[in-house]
Order: structure tokens, then C-alpha cells, then sequence
């Protein structure tokens, strides 16, 4: 991807409000997700991180403020057409895998395929290499108890690319791992979509995680604080 | 490029008020005692350059019922000088959070609020992180070289965890200096 294009905003959130309860977990943040580039979003326990995430990838809606993807507003979406997004733009990679249990590394991955319309051999076809692509080809008849935590997490990784999307939502993905598996996974991920130009929008308390993205921008108290990094550049470059 | 020496710490010691030179060894080493106690000698002689140089001058003397002592104090020039040095980011490698640490502690000492020198700083360690993650990620990268970042990954990622820490202790941190 050329560098001009990672300035295009694909996926834009504006003075977003939303309260759990009486936590008011975001109060007014904005945040731009540009083409093609992965964005660290950092910032303490509770800071409203992962609401944020849940309102930018349409799992959640905002109680104020606005989400636009590719010219819509996500925020005001009707639900069947925003859950059709979900299933065909946008790929989600959480802490914890989420794979279904039940089902085998081949049918978790195959899935996503399999409930956009695509038949069940087709998507065996490409579930078996995304699985190949991330070193758990070996692994496709186990289930996920049956699998160590970064062989999981890299299945959750093809599962979450399989479809192609246009924008990844990863929520501490390698919260769960040890370093050496939370480096095979990050690697992974970083290269796949740098190679695809997918944009990322990467949750991490975990700064070694941060320094993968291309850029950061730190959550506190509910809005979005963009570093001002210009004298910092001046001694690092 | 300010490189860390006495001599700013000295100034940062005097921003509060005019001292003397047994006074400014005393709480030097009191205030940073990780860092190598001052000699005497090397006190009075960084005092002796300060004033050549135009960034503090004699304040008269103090006795106090002992031997007569020269009391020092900042000027103008050495607040600036001292202003200019808290706020440079110390480049970021292994083992900086002494320097950090004493940028911190000086710009309380001179009545300012550090904050947004850590948050630069931070700034500054992320960009070298990223930096290094993309050498050890980039295609056929040797172990070594791996290894290599891998140790100043690991070193920026504590100092940054010490700056998160001491960021959100700043308040606490503020009142002990100014009431030692």
C-alpha cells in the first residue's frame, strides 16, 4: 500500500458516548481508523477500551455520536444489515479466541465462510489454507481444548482473516499468550494484513503488542488522546 | 544535545532557593539515591562553572553559628538552562530511567508540572519500539538481531512501565518533594 493511501479514512468515530450502568465508559471519544494501517489503541484497565472497540465494529451502538464505515453511519444502521457487515467486512479477534468449542480448528475456521453462502467443501478448501498459513494446519480435526493457547489463537486468527475483511477488530489478542506465542501470533497478523492492506484496530495494554502498530493513540477516562510526537520523532529518526 | 550532569542537577537543587555547597551534596544524595553520591570537591568546583557561566551567582554568605559557608542561587539564565534540559527527551536506550527519573524530580523541584515530559518521552520510547519490532519482524532477520531487539524491547517496555506508574503517582510524588 502506497503511503499516500494510508491517510484515507476508512472507518471514523466522532464524540462517541456510552454508559454502562452508571459507568460512564466513553465520554466524547474520537478516533479515525485509516486505510490500510494498524492502530494500537492503549490505555489502563477500565479506561473504555474495549467499549470502544464493541461501538467502532458495530457489536455495540453508542448512546451519542457517530461511526461511519465506507460512507454509512454504522451507528444508525438497521440490525440485519449491519450484522451482514460484520459477517463480510469487518473480522474480530478477541483475548480469549472465542472458538466454538464444539467444533473442530477446520469447522471454526470454515464457518464464516460457510453463513456467507459458500458450501461446505469450498470453505474446508480455504479454511485449510488459512490454517496452513498460520503453522496449525496439523491441528484442523482438533477442537479447541484439545490445542495450546497460541495454536487457538492463531486458529481464531484464521478464522477472524478467512473472509477477507477490510478492517480487523483485535481486542488484546495475545492477552492470553506467553511472549514467545504472543510474538508468533502478532507476526502473523501484522504480516497478513500489511501484505492484504487490511486496516487493524489493535486494543493493548501491553506496549511491546502497541509497538506493531504503525501508530497509537491512548484511551483515558472514556476520550481519545492523540500524542503529540514531533519532538520525539526528532531524536529517534 | 544536553547531556545529564551535575550541573543540572544542581540547578534543579537551587530552583527551590539559594544553598550552600554541603547543603546541595546532602540533599543530592538524599533525593536520588540510586545515583553515585557527590564529592565534596566535585560540588564546589561544578558551583565555581555555574557562576563563570553565568547560571547562578553568590547569594552572600551563611554562617550559622559554624564556619562561614557561600551560599549559591540560580539565575535567570540557569532557570532557563534548567527548563531546557527537563523538557529534552533523553534518547531512548536501556537503562534511562535514572535520567528520566531526575528530569522528574528536578522540574517539581523548579515548581513545574512534568506530565507532558513523560507523555513526550513515551512517545519517544514507542517510536523507538516500533522501530525495533520492525527489525526483528522483517523477513529473514537472524537470531541474533532478534535476540538484539528483543533486549531493548524489553528494557524501553520497563522503563515505560515505570513512566505509566510514576505518571499516575505524580501528585503524591510533587507533595513529598516539596515538603523534604
Amino acid at each position: 500500500m502506497r503511503s499516500t493511501e494510508r491517510t484515507v479514512p476508512v472507518l471514523t468515530a466522532e464524540g462517541l458516548t456510552k454508559t454502562h450502568g452508571r459507568t460512564e465508559a466513553l465520554r466524547g471519544a474520537s478516533v479515525e481508523l485509516r486505510a490500510g494501517e494498524i492502530l494500537a489503541v492503549s490505555g489502563a484497565s477500565g479506561s473504555g477500551k474495549s467499549t470502544l472497540l464493541h461501538c467502532l465494529a458495530g457489536i455495540t451502538r453508542p448512546d451519542g455520536g457517530s461511526v461511519v464505515y465506507a460512507g454509512q453511519r454504522l451507528d444508525t444502521l438497521p440490525e440485519k444489515r449491519l450484522s451482514e457487515l460484520r459477517r463480510t467486512e469487518f473480522g474480530v479477534l478477541f483475548q480469549f479466541g472465542q472458538l466454538i468449542p464444539e467444533l473442530t480448528a477446520l469447522d471454526n475456521v470454515a464457518l464464516p465462510l460457510m453463513l456467507a453462502g459458500i458450501s461446505r467443501g469450498a470453505a474446508h478448501v480455504r479454511a485449510y489454507e488459512w490454517l496452513e498459513r498460520f503453522g496449525v494446519r496439523g491441528q484442523s480435526e482438533l477442537r479447541p481444548g484439545e490445542m495450546s493457547g497460541g495454536q487457538a489463537q492463531r486458529v481464531a486468527l484464521a478464522r477472524a482473516l478467512v473472509t477477507e475483511p477490510k478492517v480487523v477488530f483485535a481486542d488484546e489478542p495475545t492477552g492470553a499468550l506467553d511472549s514467545l506465542a504472543s510474538e508468533d501470533v502478532m507476526t502473523a497478523l501484522t504480516h497478513t494484513v500489511r501484505e492484504a492492506g487490511t486496516a487493524v484496530l489493535l486494543i493493548t495494554h501491553d506496549a511491546q503488542v502497541a509497538a506493531y502498530a504503525d501508530r497509537e493513540v491512548e484511551l483515558r477516562d472514556g476520550t481519545v488522546l492523540v500524542p503529540s510526537d514531533a519532538q520525539a520523532m526528532e531524536v529517534v529518526r | 544535545m544536553i547531556a545529564m550532569s551535575t550541573r543540572h542537577i544542581l540547578l534543579g537543587l537551587l530552583a527551590g532557593g539559594p544553598s550552600h555547597g554541603y547543603d546541595l551534596k546532602r540533599r543530592h544524595d538524599e533525593r536520588f539515591p540510586q545515583a553515585r553520591p557527590l564529592a565534596y570537591g566535585q560540588v564546589y568546583t561544578t558551583l565555581q562553572r555555574l557562576v563563570r557561566d553565568g547560571l547562578a551567582e553568590i547569594d552572600g554568605t551563611d554562617s550559622d553559628g559554624g564556619p562561614e559557608r557561600t551560599l549559591y542561587r540560580s539565575t535567570d539564565e540557569g532557570a532557563k538552562e534548567l527548563l531546557g534540559w527537563t523538557g529534552e527527551i533523553t534518547p531512548p536506550a536501556p537503562f534511562v530511567t535514572n535520567e528520566i527519573f531526575a528530569k522528574v524530580v528536578c522540574t517539581i523541584l523548579a515548581s513545574a508540572d512534568p506530565a507532558d515530559y513523560l507523555a513526550s518521552q513515551r512517545t519517544a520510547h514507542m517510536a523507538r519500539m516500533r522501530e525495533l519490532t520492525a527489525v526483528k519482524t522483517a523477513p529473514g532477520t537472524d537470531l541474533a538481531t532478534v535476540l538484539s531487539a528483543d533486549y531493548a524491547l524489553n528494557h524501553l517496555d520497563a522503563d515505560l512501565r515505570w513512566m505509566t506508574t510514576t505518571a499516575a503517582r505524580l501528585g503524591t510524588l510533587t507533595a513529598e518533594v516539596h515538603t523534604a
